[in-house]
């Protein structure tokens, strides 16, 4: 079994750098760089996170080896997994549950980008105006 | 190229209590800064290298427009709509078509949609929608990273998973090193085209 090594997780574009040991295609961290990177606590049968709380089935192979399963903390979560071994790193989405919850309540979600000057804005800026949204690329 | 015709509406609209929001899909703000310096946009002109608000929104393709009332409530779900009658021919898409129902709406004349209109109009996203987001947000932090033959791995995996979403088989293109008006595009838009799916799906109203 391979020593704990540097694997970044990005969790929704945000990357937090963690340790992790990777045995075949697993991938398996301590539980504290968890919460670092995403903000889980792990407790032996409950993922937490700020006062939401998400129960871990008995048999679980969340954790073991002294470390937690990102695959299985993933679908846990029903989150969208995406890992790259060979490059150490892993993405984390938000699930076609919450986001259709989402859409589907019409209130249109919040974003903040940066413009060519990198100041950013926000939907919510424009708060009290219609706004005609338009995604478009050079390509 | 629209992005004049959206500062024009903008400025033509703004005392009505009316903004834009342009928002582009490009691998970097250098890719969109000559179109955007073109048009002179005073509205924001975003750039969205991660692709947050395809997720967000479930954007597959550009261009793709929404309305949001002065409450924050989309009025009108994802929708195709030029600025201009470039793409015509393929699109049967007229830009003033769009232009009046947005002018009528921002000025009182007419509604938007009920919600219940909309939420019947709204394309939500799937399991493999989110598989395929979150392989392109690998990707894409891969390709940040100067890791391109890795990179492209997931981006491919991506287009698999979903292969209606444009903004991740065309929108990676430039990553990739292939040019998206060339060659490849046009056989994977003949490919999609020739099996009966549309490339643009406006909405039916």
């Amino acid at each position: 079994m391979e020593a704990e090594r540097p694997f970044t997780i990005i969790d929704v574009g945000n990357p937090t750098m963690v340790s992790a040991r990777i045995a075949g295609d697993r991938v398996r961290l301590p539980a504290a760089d968890v919460q670092q990177a995403l903000g889980w606590e792990v407790h032996d049968d409950l993922l937490c996170r700020d006062t939401m709380c998400v129960p871990v089935p008995p048999g679980s192979a969340l954790v073991g080896d002294g470390g937690v399963d990102l695959g299985t903390l993933a679908a846990l979560l029903d989150r969208p997994l995406a890992v790259d071994l060979d490059e150490r790193a892993a993405y984390l989405g938000v699930s076609a549950g919450e986001r259709a919850g989402a859409l589907s309540s019409l209130q249109a979600p919040d974003f903040s980008l940066p413009d060519l000057d990198g100041q950013r804005h926000a939907l919510s800026e424009q708060r009290g105006r219609k706004v005609l949204l338009v995604a478009w690329a050079s390509w | 190229m629209d992005l004049p015709v959206w500062q024009e509406i903008y400025q033509e609209l703004r005392s009505h209590g009316f903004t834009v929001i342009t928002v582009a899909l490009d691998k970097s703000p250098e890719d969109a800064r000559p179109w955007i310096e073109k048009a002179q946009p005073t509205h924001p002109a975003l750039v969205d290298t991660g692709h947050a608000l395809a997720d967000l929104y479930n954007v597959v393709n550009v261009p793709t427009i929404l309305w949001i009332d002065e409450r924050g409530r989309i009025v009108r779900p994802n929708d195709v709509a030029f600025g201009t009658d470039t793409f015509k021919h393929i699109t049967g898409l007229t830009a003033a078509a769009h232009l009046g129902k947005l002018r009528a709406w921002v000025r009182g004349e007419a509604p938007a949609m009920t919600a219940e209109e909309a939420r019947k109009l709204q394309s939500l996203p799937t399991s493999d929608d989110q598989q395929a987001r979150a392989e392109f947000g690998l990707g894409q932090w891969l390709w940040a990273a100067g890791r391109q033959e890795s990179a492209e791995r997931h981006f491919l995996r991506g287009g698999e998973l979903a292969p209606h979403d444009f903004t991740i088989r065309r929108g990676t293109m430039p990553m990739r090193g292939i040019d998206p008006m060339g060659p490849q595009f046009r056989q994977m838009l003949q490919d999609w085209v020739g099996g009966g799916r549309p490339y643009y799906r406006p909405l039916s109203n």
